[in-house]
């Protein structure tokens, strides 16, 4: 055995811009034990329900993540119709679904282009990021923020899409996902790009079960569970199967995603083709009482939303599991043993948003 | 041959145009409708306050008795809520952003009465 050496990695750190803070614990060039720490960026979100109407919380559940905003706002939603027994209109629950799969395709292509990063390839993290400018695009058009959409509403949507707009949008997606496949063909098929992920980071099946892995970590493991299997939104309409590899390792998780990409183009086509006419909101009467559970499929994994009401328009609690605070045991798991060099592409595996994590 | 293609995306990389804007020079037209900066019909005002109680980051402060409305444009989070809940309509939000600023302004001083 040899000597032991801690390292301490993050909150700053020029790879991994999340504010997360490990201790290494290394002998030579092996990580043999890791301990972590977060809680830099806790900026009380949750209290906060104390103090606004539960309304007006839809926008707050918005910022509590810069990159799935639109879908912690919609689950937010979800959890307070659940409450209510709100039905909301078929339309909105497709445009629901038209704006959480534009989501995940700028949340894949930014992990794409941070995962380039990390392993240095500064070119393909620029070409990525440049596909990911066109749907930002889109989604600024259609909804007015470029990633905070601030689209949710309880009761439905705040904004609608035309359906002349949505044609448009189609035909331009088509163009983005013939960009979207150039560049994976180099996360896919590139020796450099494979010599850093396949075999790095293994999670084996029972593991990532055992650990409560969620997201593409738990489908790159080989299990085939993804919220969207259940119906919420207008996702039981549109024959969703999931993505699922079974390599288990850091070339698998990048193989789940880039996979999603090309899903969530269908999908959207899919929501397209089949968006019915109609209302996009019902009017909300009352206050919430009562507490419900909604959960939904993050581009990171499932997010958990827990609300409490007594009738009152101020909630009572509110309480969010986030998909990266389930990936951290399976993300302790995988870095103990491997190489000092490989830590910060696998703690970016797990697409890290600590932000969201802490709130 | 990897080369043969490298050289040849290379090449056709060379006759583009760049893939960035040349800002500040050239700056892309806001979109219709992007939420950018809010702005106020100030004379429609009846300094109720509800835009205050209701604002998620607290940016607008209003006193109805000395007839003052102001917003900190720094902490406002283009939500649009005060646009939806303003009894009076006064409101409305410009699609440009809010120009950037060497200092931290804190409330718009020109509202103030
Ligand atoms: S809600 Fe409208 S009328 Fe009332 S203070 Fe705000 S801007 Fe003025
Ligand atoms: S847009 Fe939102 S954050 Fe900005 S002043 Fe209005 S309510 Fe406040």
């Amino acid at each position: 055995m040899g000597k032991q050496t801690i390292i301490p990695f993050g909150p700053q750190h020029p790879v991994l811009p999340e504010p997360i803070h490990l201790d290494l614990v290394c002998e030579d060039e092996k990580v043999v034990d890791v301990i972590p720490k977060i809680g830099f960026i806790h900026r009380g979100l949750e209290k906060l329900i104390e103090k606004k109407e539960f309304t007006d919380f839809v926008h707050i559940a918005d910022r509590v993540c810069g990159i799935c905003s639109f879908i912690h706002g919609m689950t937010y939603c979800m959890a307070i119709e659940g409450v209510m027994n709100i039905e909301v209109p078929p339309r909105a629950q497709y445009l629901r679904v038209i704006w959480s799969e534009f989501s995940r395709i700028h949340s894949h292509l930014l992990w794409l282009g941070l995962t380039a990063d990390a392993f240095g390839f500064e070119n393909l993290f620029m070409a990525t990021w440049r596909i990911r400018e066109h749907i930002l695009d889109i989604i600024e058009e259609t909804t007015g923020g470029r990633v905070i959409f601030g689209a949710s509403k309880i009761g439905g949507t705040r904004r609608d899409i035309s359906n002349d707009k949505l044609k448009d949008i189609l035909k331009e997606l088509e163009g983005i996902e013939a960009q979207i496949r150039e560049c994976s063909e180099v996360f896919l098929k590139d020796s450099s790009v494979k010599s850093r992920l396949v075999g790095v980071g293994v999670l084996t099946k029972e593991d990532a079960y055992k650990l409560g892995a969620v997201g593409p970590m738990l489908r790159a493991s080989g299990h085939d569970y993804d919220v969207r299997m259940s119906p919420y939104a207008a996702y039981q309409e549109l024959d969703f199967v999931p993505v699922v590899e079974n390599s288990c390792d850091s070339y698998g998780r990048c193989v789940v995603r880039i996979k999603e990409l090309y899903q969530s183009c269908r999908l959207i086509e899919k929501a397209v083709a089949k968006i019915p006419e109609g209302a996009i909101e019902t009017k909300i009467v009352g206050f919430p009482k009562g507490e419900y559970f909604a959960r939904s499929e993050q581009p990171r994994g499932e997010v958990v939303y827990y609300v409490k009401g007594d009738g009152t328009k101020m909630l009572k609690r509110f309480r969010v599991r986030t998909p990266t605070f389930a990936n951290l045991p399976p993300l302790l798991k995988v870095l103990t043993g491997c190489q000092l060099a490989d830590v910060p592409i696998l703690v970016l595996t797990i697409d890290p948003c600590i932000s969201c994590t802490e709130r | 041959m990897p080369i043969a293609k490298m050289t040849s995306s290379v090449l056709k990389i060379l006759g583009k145009k760049p893939s960035t804007r040349a800002y500040p020079f050239y700056k892309r037209p806001a979109f219709k409708d992007a939420r950018g900066k809010i702005v106020i019909d100030i004379p429609l005002c009846i300094y109720c306050g509800i835009c205050m109680r209701r604002c998620p980051a607290n940016a607008i402060f209003t006193n109805i008795k000395e007839k003052v409305w102001t917003i900190d444009h720094f902490r406002c989070v283009n939500c649009k809520l005060c646009v939806d809940v303003c009894p009076k309509k006064c409101l409305s939000m410009e699609s440009d952003q809010a120009l950037p600023s060497t200092t931290r302004l804190g409330p718009e001083p020109s509202l103030k009465k």
